[in-house]
């Protein structure tokens, strides 16, 4: 069931044609350094830790933490039809911390540390946008 | 202060403000033109003077070249350096290395904006098309309020910040602006009228943020033999330090506690062999309040986590707080052209050690002054350039 937030077409780049592409079969994948073993944030086929180019995919649980979070009162663009909304960064089980929303649960309920796990909006064109609820 | 005599520090001759903060009628070239012969003419200088130009993204067209040309200069040394608010800080230091190696003696340093009437956004240069983050950045609603205030959000998380303690620092601003008939808010605040001003991003009020506002300046670097030849020579500013550095993810493990200040700072007091207590007078970036706070304590003039007590004690207002901050009203109330106010951090600072602030808010006897930009965004990836400044 979609969130409601807006969603825009994906700019899928070569470097994270496989991430997008298990987003629309509901997977949310990582690449990890194949030299070093770092899960590299945002998606590229470069390791920041090691400068290795040999990086391969793994799936992610899901699962992450709110490692802080802001609610918009009132959005620009498609955001302000949508009422309040929350950005926020995610900490995933793996280590980073990602951008995203956190919707499923009122804005004024979300609390920094609150357990987390991904849920995906559709896009026209395939590719799911990765958000977060409350466990 | 450190004897720095046996070293050869350029100068800051010449500075000019536009005193625009709303300019329909004039072009961004236009903009850089007037703010150019403006700090040019404090030094006592002409555009035929200046061999090195300086410019950051803001500049129209080709950038540096275009605005070369447009002003007629010809010049052997150039740096568009683009770290956003801070660029213009770090282009004091780079022109600073370039006249300390001979390759230039006269250094125009320029910005103008018009985010009030020229159709730019009131993010700047925010956008992140084809950046190899857009898409992992850009479906979230993401905006420049509510990116830092992910930060004010976990500085309070962990260091029990308050958002009355952010407040404080508008209030500052605020005395200091109404003593400046150019600021675009010239009304003093207080506490409760931050607080209940409306919730922007929380926990960022909208008074919380600072102006948009049309604008720029100009700032002149110098040798020291074109400074001691100046019919004013005595109004020159020394550069004693400066330093500079970039903040970004991490490898997506943002810490959003602090700013790319904690690398900048200590190089600027290092060469300029002084520490944060013998800073009389400091310009901090003032994109937001929580600017402040995080920059404050990166540059070490209070305890990390300590700078909500710090402020709230009233130490930013000049003059009696224990450090005098922004005394032309700042980003916060005075201005911030071009969403990008860096180079007002240092106009700002040159007036103080040169006496030249607004009798109410002029620190006494100010020989040593710190000036520091930030760029980009306190959510995601920053520039940091710090310079201190003292008597020449």
């Amino acid at each position: 069931m979609s969130s409601g937030l807006p969603v825009r077409k994906v700019e899928v780049t070569l470097e994270a044609r496989e991430l997008w592409a298990a987003t629309a079969e509901g997977r949310l994948l990582l690449p990890k350094c194949n030299d070093c073993s770092a899960i590299i944030w945002y998606p590229r086929a470069f390791c920041p830790a090691c400068s290795s180019t040999s990086t391969a995919w793994i799936e992610a649980s899901g699962r992450g933490t709110v490692y802080s979070f802001s609610i918009t009162r009132k959005g620009a663009g498609a955001w302000a039809e949508v009422g309040p909304y929350v950005i926020a960064y995610v900490e995933l089980e793996e280590g980073p911390r990602v951008l995203s929303n956190i919707v499923g649960c009122p804005v004024d309920d979300v609390r920094i540390g609150m357990s987390v796990r991904v849920v995906f909006d559709p896009t026209a064109e395939g590719p799911a946008v990765y958000r977060f609820a409350p466990e | 202060m450190a004897d720095k005599n046996a070293r050869n520090d350029a100068r800051i001759a010449g500075v000019f403000e536009h005193p625009g903060r709303h300019l329909p009628d004039l072009t961004l070239p236009q903009i850089h033109a007037q703010v150019a012969l403006g700090a040019l003419a404090d030094a006592g200088l002409s555009t035929s003077d200046v061999d090195a130009y300086f410019c950051a993204g803001d500049a129209p067209g080709f950038g540096g070249i275009s605005m070369a040309e447009y002003l007629g200069l010809n010049v052997r040394y150039i740096d568009t350096t683009e770290t956003g608010g801070s660029s213009y800080l770090a282009h004091v230091g780079h022109a600073a290395a370039a006249i300390a190696a001979g390759k230039c003696h006269v250094a125009l340093i320029t910005l103008g904006g018009k985010p009030r009437t020229g159709g730019a956004s009131p993010g700047g240069s925010g956008g992140i098309g084809g950046a190899p983050e857009g898409a992992f950045e850009s479906q979230w609603g993401s905006n420049v309020p509510n990116m830092y205030a992910l930060a004010a959000a976990r500085h309070m998380y962990e260091y029990g910040t308050t958002g009355r303690q952010l407040a404080m620092i508008k209030v500052a601003a605020s005395k200091h602006a109404a003593h400046n008939p150019n600021a675009f808010l010239k009304n003093e605040v207080t506490v409760e009228e931050v607080l209940e001003s409306p919730m922007v991003a929380d926990p960022l009020h909208r008074l919380d943020c600072c102006v948009i506002t049309d604008g720029g300046g100009a700032v002149v670097v110098v040798s020291p033999d074109v400074a001691r030849s100046l019919a004013r020579s005595e109004r020159a500013v020394r550069v004693l330090g400066q330093g500079e550095a970039l903040k970004h993810s991490g490898n997506g493990r943002i810490d959003l506690t602090h700013t790319a200040a904690v690398w900048s700072g200590p190089k600027a007091f290092a060469e300029a062999g002084v520490k944060p207590s013998d800073i009389q007078y400091v310009s901090i970036y003032d994109s937001f309040t929580i600017t402040v706070l995080e920059t404050i304590e990166d540059l070490g003039f209070c305890e990390k986590g300590k700078g909500g007590a710090f402020v709230e004690s009233g130490a930013l207002e000049s003059p009696g707080g224990a450090l005098p901050f922004n005394t032309d009203g700042g980003g916060l109330c005075n201005n911030h052209p071009g969403n990008r106010g860096g180079i007002t951090k240092i106009i700002e600072a040159v007036r103080q050690v040169r006496g030249e602030a607004h009798p109410a808010v002029q620190v006494a006897n100010c020989e040593l002054a710190l000036a520091h930009g930030t760029g980009g965004n306190l959510g995601t990836r920053t520039g940091s350039a710090t310079v201190i400044l003292g008597r020449a």
